[in-house]
């Protein structure tokens, strides 16, 4: 149920075909591919400059541009499913009833294999999405999100990764019926002239990783899965070891878009070493 | 031209580095990728230390040389960003991680149509392979390569066996015509008679280039550089404000969707 144990990350995989170019022979086959946010109208994104470099990292604010549910059904979706890959859609939306709209209508097209719920990017990020300031705010959202969904696919919840919330955080998702919580999503930051974003990368992977642990030790029974900086076996396994049940590759493609391929051979020829 | 298609992600070696003027040219190897280029394409580099890619344009592709395939980037020496200058600073040797080729290439024209080229700075690059293409279809090709000051002036010498003219322009007149390709462009088209326009460089350059081939009724092709922070299209970070073929305005990725657009396609003030 739960995917992995290498999937991709919202957002750092283009629309999948781009990606497909640098995993070989089997291009994204049989890969847990979780989309870049789908919202239900078109969203053209945030100005430029969307990232920026930090020592670490990079800060982004890339407003979620996506075709819109329509456009995505038609054209992104049945391409991955023809691909072969098991297709995650991450979702936005600026109302509860848009998550459930989104949910619902996914629920419907062929070969969506779960969904994850963009609940905790960063206000420059996801400007117009609803507002998630309380563990309350996403549980609602998730119990929305579940009751379009069918039961035997996944709901994750993605949240962010702030030490002090996430165990309540993830707590208030898996009792909303979230069937697994990634942690986490880019850290609220800020672009060196001020104006806000996410932080991701190798950065945020201590960070990440000390959320990931807190769950897993206060919530055995809910799946986490890690997502901050993964970008080798070691740093996969960092996510493993402290409970997570499988870990997300981000911003690692963007610095090497064979990453997801490069960790998946590996985890089939020697899964727990580096 | 061979049928390999698409970009690759390779190790490159550099074999050679010089000095010209303001700018470090490197001579690279990359297994695959001069094979795949196509004048228009770009290469991203990864910079020891950094976690964004470098962008690069190649100027020069090489079919055979004493190392193989190799093509030749060039690189802003003074005044560039810290991963920028580390790079110009490598030496013989030096092992990079290089994906490539990438984005949309220049389009060819299938006549043998006369065309102008016109480009400014380290981002007229991409003009010198396309002018050898479209020489080898037989096109009259008019080549403008402007700078501000002569020393970022990319080297017009060589690419005369490949133009039927090459026309140089410097904003402090250190060299050539005194003046911006704003200045001259219209001039420059109407003496040319193209009916293609290419243009690599700033914006400004473009859409001067742009306008220009609008107001004489020519075709225009655009290299677009905005910053990339990955070059493969994956981010989704890199903006291209363009108007769609429906009269849409869209945002699309310079990197995938681009470098090269249609001149009037580019919505400019939004750029």
């Amino acid at each position: 149920m739960i995917p992995g144990p290498v999937m991709v990350a919202a957002g750092c995989g283009g629309t999948g075909r781009e990606l497909a170019t640098y995993c070989g022979d089997d291009g994204l086959d049989g890969l847990d591919f979780v989309t870049r946010s789908i919202t239900l109208d078109a969203r053209a994104g945030g100005p430029g400059p969307r990232i920026e470099e930090v020592p670490g990292g990079l800060v982004n604010a890339v407003g979620l541009p996506n075709p819109g549910l329509e456009h995505f059904l038609a054209t992104e979706l049945p391409w991955l499913v023809r691909a072969g890959a098991r297709v995650i859609v991450s979702i936005a939306g600026a109302t509860m009833g848009e998550y459930a709209d989104l949910a619902r209508r996914l629920s419907r097209a062929p070969g969506v294999a779960g969904l994850e719920v963009n609940v905790g990017a960063p206000d420059e990020v996801g400007v117009g999405l609803f507002e998630v300031r309380e563990p309350y705010h996403s549980a609602s959202v998730i119990a929305a999100v579940r009751r379009e969904f069918p039961a035997d696919r996944p709901v994750l919840a993605k949240l962010r990764p702030d030490v002090s919330r996430i165990v309540e955080g993830a707590r208030s998702c898996h009792e909303a019926g979230a069937t697994a919580v990634v942690i986490g999503n880019a850290v609220p930051a800020a672009f060196p002239d001020g104006r806000s974003g996410g932080l991701s990368g190798p950065a945020i992977a201590p960070v990440a990783l000390r959320c990931v642990a807190e769950v897993a030790r206060a919530l055995p029974e809910l799946p986490t899965i890690g997502c901050g900086g993964v970008h080798d076996l070691r740093s996969a396994n960092a996510y493993l070891d402290a409970g997570a049940a499988s870990v997300q590759v981000g911003t690692a493609l963007l610095h090497d878009p064979t990453t997801v391929a490069r960790l998946r051979a590996a985890f089939t020829s020697s899964p727990q070493e580096d | 031209m061979s049928e390999v298609q698409g970009p690759v992600h390779v190790e490159a070696e550099v074999v050679a580095t010089k000095r010209i003027g303001g700018y470090r040219h490197l001579t690279l190897t990359a297994p695959g990728v001069p094979e795949r280029f196509r004048a228009g394409n770009f290469v991203a580099v990864t910079v020891e230390g950094h976690v964004a890619r470098r962008a690069l344009w190649v100027h020069r592709v090489r079919a055979s040389s004493s190392y193989g395939p190799t093509l030749d980037v060039v690189v802003e020496d003074r005044g560039a960003g810290s991963g920028t200058a580390w790079l110009a600073a490598q030496p013989v040797g030096t092992r990079l991680a290089l994906t490539g080729p990438l984005g949309r290439p220049f389009a060819l024209p299938k006549d043998a149509v006369s065309c102008l080229l016109v480009g400014e700075g380290y981002a007229a690059a991409p003009l010198f392979p396309l002018a050898e293409r479209l020489r080898e279809r037989g096109c009259g090709v008019s080549l403008v390569v402007s700078a501000p000051d002569e020393s970022r002036l990319l080297a017009a010498l060589e690419a005369r066996r490949s133009a039927r003219s090459v026309t140089v322009l410097t904003a402090d007149g250190s060299v050539g015509l005194r003046g911006t390709v704003a200045d001259h462009v219209d001039d420059l088209l109407r003496r040319s008679d193209a009916d293609v326009v290419y243009a690599a460089g700033p914006h400004a350059v473009l859409r001067a280039a742009a306008g220009a081939a609008e107001r004489a009724g020519a075709w225009s092709q655009v290299a677009v550089e905005t910053p990339t922070p990955c070059g493969t299209g994956l981010c989704h970070g890199c903006v291209l404000p363009v108007v769609g073929e429906d009269g849409v305005d869209r945002v699309v990725r310079t990197c995938a969707d681009g470098p090269v657009v249609r001149g009037d396609r580019v919505r400019w003030e939004a750029l």
